[in-house]
């Protein structure tokens, strides 16, 4: 079977990989590329565990090819942080504890730093509208909503 | 499984050869939102996957002949940045905004939305409320057709086999001219409309309606143009005899399923309910564009 060669950016990086036209750019992230910070939760585009950042915009990496990466721009939860440090958002959710199973966390991480780069203030209905296609079984939202918020505080004040 | 193929040519024409070229199935990939749901599911088993979203046209927001001329492919997140659409056809965006979450508007698109075929597409709707028509490319050419004739039924299409949508038009709005779409669901995001109305109208300088699209969206097999519900409103002042008359022609055209999401009487009056409040919102919206 002739697979399609790739060539396109992950955080960054130059990346090459080989797939298949029915493979998402999700199984590629985690299965050929060992980027298993993305998560697949539905696989239908409901749940928002797999996002990433497509050309500059958010998407669910299970709802695009592989071969839809030719030439673009991706960025995943691992190009957040920056070395050891932590970006703020993933630190208030440490220190907020707006995690439990940890499964929606990369999602939901992602996305809030969308939001944050197109809204950097903002509301509460703001935020929980921008995160309605991440979904989280553990906390019930309010920690990962305050968290945000707190996050966008200090960037804000940063 | 077999092989599935995969193109992505940058022109119309070479979009339209690759299609007639397909040894089996072919689907075109726009945002690839329901696509790709329909292929893990197993219920699509494609020869061949087109990627139209390299074709430039298909990606662009243009003014022409005073209205708009929306690529088929333009994602939701990239119409809803356009200040000049917004302020021109509000109702519109209002339907294509409701599908989905943040990460779904970053793909679906018009195009994709029309020839999924569902007859609860919610950006469907305002376009047949806008007399949006469609240019349409395929193996004879190229032609055009009214939004309202492309779905004929619940994932059914006019479209012909090697055809695909290139892009939408939107006329040029006139002044006191307002649109709006409603869609009832049994929460406040991230679902699938249990009845959808979507109302444009035009008044004159005295506040008298002359012109009048209505369309409704999950209250039968495809989205509804309802002419009679635009009569009811039509040489009147949008007052409350107009609007209930509004309501009932647009109730009188229902023939919708009855499921867990809503029963059959229950949709038939929510279409008269939301058709009415949709209106209200387009009058609103035509006497503050002056």
């Amino acid at each position: 079977m002739s697979k399609h060669h790739i060539t396109t950016t992950i955080n960054g990086d130059p990346t090459e990989f080989l797939c298949e036209t029915q493979q998402t750019l999700l199984d590629v992230l985690r299965d050929e590329l060992n980027l298993t910070g993305s998560k697949e939760g539905c696989g239908s585009g409901d749940c928002g565990a797999c996002s990433i950042m497509l050309d500059g915009r958010l998407v669910c990496s299970c709802l695009v090819l592989g071969v839809e990466a030719q030439d673009t721009d991706i960025r995943t939860i691992e190009g957040v942080a920056t070395g050891e440090q932590l970006h703020p958002i993933q630190r208030h959710f440490l220190e907020e504890a707006a995690l439990q199973c940890g499964i929606c966390t990369p999602g939901f991480i992602v996305a809030a730093k969308a939001l944050l780069e197109h809204n950097p203030n903002p509301t509460e209905t703001e935020a929980r509208y921008w995160l309605a296609g991440n979904l989280c079984r553990c906390t019930g939202y309010d920690k990962i909503i305050k968290a945000v918020l707190s996050a966008a505080a200090e960037m804000r004040g940063a | 499984m077999p092989e599935i193929e995969f193109a992505a040519p940058t022109s119309v024409a070479a979009a339209v050869k690759a299609l007639a070229s397909a040894k089996g199935q072919a689907k075109v990939l726009a945002g690839g939102t329901d696509l790709l749901v329909q292929l893990r599911a197993g219920r699509l088993h494609p020869a061949l996957i087109i990627d139209i979203k390299h074709i430039p046209d298909l990606r662009k927001i243009k003014k022409e002949k005073g209205g708009f001329r929306i690529g088929a492919a333009v994602a939701g997140a990239e119409l809803g940045e356009n200040a000049d659409f917004r302020a021109a056809w509000p109702g519109v965006l209002e339907g294509l905004e409701l599908i989905g979450s943040t990460q779904i508007q970053g793909r679906a698109s018009l195009g994709g939305n029309l020839c999924n075929g569902s007859p609860a597409a919610d950006s469907v709707p305002g376009l047949i409320a806008a007399e949006a028509t469609c240019v349409i490319a395929g193996p004879k050419g190229t032609r055009e057709a009214k939004v309202e004739d492309i779905i004929t039924g619940p994932g059914q299409t006019s479209l012909k086999k090697g055809e695909f949508v290139v892009s939408f038009f939107l006329p040029k709005r006139p002044k006191h001219a307002g649109d709006a779409y409603l869609r009832f669901i049994p929460r406040t995001e991230m679902d699938i409309a249990v009845v959808g109305a979507a109302v444009s109208l035009t008044l004159n300088s005295k506040g008298v309606c002359k012109d009048a699209r209505v369309a409704l969206g999950a209250v039968a097999p495809t989205p509804l143009l309802v002419k009679a519900a635009a009569a009811a409103l039509i040489d009147t002042t949008v007052d409350e005899a107009a609007l209930s008359a509004l309501a009932a022609a647009a109730s009188a055209a229902c023939n919708p399923i009855d499921d867990k999401r809503g029963t059959i009487e229950y949709r038939i009056q929510v279409a008269g309910v939301l058709a009415r409040r949709a209106a209200l919102i387009a009058l609103e919206r035509a006497r503050a564009n002056a």
